[in-house]
């Protein structure tokens, strides 16, 4: 075994790890998005496709480099912009304050005017 | 000089990854994390590009050119409720172009440049070395399988396969022994890397190994089938890593496949079965033995305008929405009956069960796409204690997640599964098509609860009519 492969290992298994910690903190809220997102991610095997398709191995390996770019790439495209787009509707009530805010407006002002509604 | 600003740039890349996902940890930063997350993507193109092994960029940029076409409309057009089934159908892509590359490689170790296209495929003595035919195997196996599971979840989702689980007698056995054969295959092809008729079989194998692994798997599980496919593309892309000698690969699809991994755990426990089980366990057959008959008991209807004048006279209203609602594209028309509950001081809170709808999240992001601000969505754990105190807990198209049968019944298949206590509320209405069974299958005796009533009907005509006729109360 080579070094090369221990540390690739080593790369491999730390990644995991950190990935780990991530993703165990991410919201149930932001799951789908999160799906969505990892699918993109996967989209990185456009970068093996790239060689096979640039290396001028062959034209059966060109053939499917290429294939594999137009898959990858749009894997890639498509699953940022979906993600993005899921995102982008995650919105806080801008106009009404947060629900801690809320509660605690509405016990000031009860004081204050006498006749809280609620 | 240039393979360190190839490295720099892929290095970057992995650090943007790292910290994008994180983003994600929060509504607030989640939009600007997936944006560092493209940026990093876009440096691991551009330094592969710099790479000395490409000579030619022509098929490449095509290449680039025609994804992105494809891919831009994929994403803008599809309309949100279909969102499960597009990332099932990206998916596949992905895992095509991981799969494509493995054979690419193989075939350029063994079949050097040269128009030999065609005969018989000869044994050459040049090749791979094992570890390196190792991540290649591993690549194109979890590759295919990846390829046509997708494909299979794609149709189940799309429902042009069936959602029911199709079994048949011995299909444990004859699945594992594909999944037995094919990893012979990939095996044999360690200890041999020139047997290329073995490397092509094993691919065969694993594209059918796929589509029979998905089969048996109910409509209702998908959720949990597309995480753990996620995670296989993710690990084969870190094969990819592997027998390229590319970090980023290794990286991000050590990344991916965690995510994908822990999503499918985490679904499962919420539905408190095993992950065996959901894989194996043909979870609808069960279905016909179990369950109580109702031929006997007998439910409240109500009409909108009674439901209306609860709803508009409740202090505390929780909605509770599902599949159907997602089916009956009513987000729009839920969120106004929330509006006008408030406006009249109600308060609304919407309930998210876990496995509610197609995906983890399904519901939070069609909510969120009709404006619903997130901070109305609490998750089962959070609301499920104040179901008692509610009014009204109004039930839109979710049927198995607000089942008492799962508490109660040990013979039930969703016994023991985390349910939402919609049963402890003061009152119920639950909107639904018709009294047919749900994704289990089963009887769900919420609905024959002295105070539940049922609000017939399609989910958006329902929710109009109770959208006007509260206007009016």
């Amino acid at each position: 075994m080579s070094t090369t492969f221990i540390i690739q290992l080593y790369v491999f298994v730390l990644a995991g790890f950190v990935g780990y910690q991530v993703i165990t903190r991410v919201p149930p809220l932001l799951h789908t998005p999160l799906m969505s997102a990892a699918n993109a991610i996967s989209g990185i095997s456009l970068v093996g496709s790239i060689v096979a398709a640039g290396g001028q191995y062959g034209r059966v390996a060109t053939i499917l480099g290429f294939i594999a770019v137009i898959c990858a790439m749009m894997n890639v495209v498509g699953g940022f912009l979906i993600t993005d787009r899921m995102l982008r509707m995650f919105k806080r009530d801008e106009g009404r304050a947060t629900r801690d805010e809320v509660s605690t407006a509405g016990a000031a002002a009860a004081d204050v005017s006498g006749n809280g509604k609620r | 000089m240039r393979e360190y600003i190839i490295q720099a740039t892929y290095l970057t890349a992995s650090v943007l990854f790292i910290v994008g996902l994180k983003g994600l940890t929060k509504p607030d930063s989640a939009r600007r994390g997936m944006q560092q997350a493209a940026v990093g993507m876009l440096l691991a193109i551009i330094g592969t590009l710099l790479h000395q092994e490409i000579l030619t960029y022509k098929w490449i940029a095509i290449g680039l050119v025609v994804g992105t076409a494809l891919g831009y409309p994929l994403a803008k057009l599809v309309p949100m409720t279909a969102m499960p089934q597009v990332i099932a159908f990206s998916h596949m892509f992905g895992a095509l172009a991981a799969t494509l590359v493995g054979v690419a490689e193989y075939y350029h170790a063994y079949h050097p440049a040269g128009p030999r296209l065609f005969g018989l495929i000869p044994r050459v003595a040049e090749g791979i070395d094992r570890p390196k035919m190792a991540a290649l195997g591993f690549e194109v196996l979890l590759g295919s399988l990846t390829v046509t599971g997708s494909f299979m979840a794609f149709g189940k989702l799309q429902e042009f396969i069936t959602g029911r689980p199709v079994t048949y007698k011995g299909q444990n056995a004859a699945n594992i022994t594909l999944l037995a054969a094919s990893v012979g295959c990939f095996l044999y092809l360690i200890y041999d890397p020139t047997s290329a008729a073995v490397f092509y079989v094993m691919i065969a194998l694993a594209l059918g190994i796929g589509v029979l692994m998905v089969l048996p798997i109910g409509g209702a599980d998908m959720p949990v089938v597309l995480s753990l496919l996620n995670s296989y593309a993710g690990l084969a892309a870190s094969a990819t890593g592997f027998a390229i000698g590319n970090n980023v690969l290794i990286i991000c699809g050590a990344l991916d496949g965690a995510a994908g991994f822990l999503l499918s755990i985490l679904m499962t426990k919420a539905m408190n079965r095993s992950f065996g089980n959901v894989l194996f366990g043909a979870f609808g057959a069960q279905a016909a033995a179990a369950g109580k008959s109702s031929a006997d008991l007998t439910v409240r209807s109500v009409t909108p305008e009674d439901a209306a004048l609860r709803l508009a006279y409740a202090r505390r209203v929780i909605i509770v929405p599902g599949y159907g609602m997602a089916v009956a594209q009513s987000q729009h028309q839920v969120r106004e009956l929330a509006e006008l509950i408030e406006k009249r001081g109600g308060e609304v809170k919407y309930a998210i069960h876990p496995v509610a709808g197609r995906m983890p999240g399904h519901m939070n992001v069609l909510l969120a796409e009709v404006n619903v601000p997130y901070d109305r969505l609490y998750d089962m754990d959070e609301i499920n204690g104040e179901f008692a105190e509610a009014d009204v807990a109004l039930v839109i198209g979710a049927n198995d997640v607000v089942n008492p049968a799962a508490r109660s019944d040990p013979s039930s298949p969703i016994y023991g599964m985390p349910i939402l206590n919609v049963d402890q509320a003061k009152s119920v209405i639950v909107m639904k098509r018709s009294m047919s069974a749900g994704f289990a299958g089963i009887e769900n005796e919420l609905f024959y609860d002295p105070k539940t009533s049922m609000l017939f009907g399609d989910a958006k005509k329902s929710l109009t009519q109770l959208v006007s006729e509260v206007k009016n109360v």
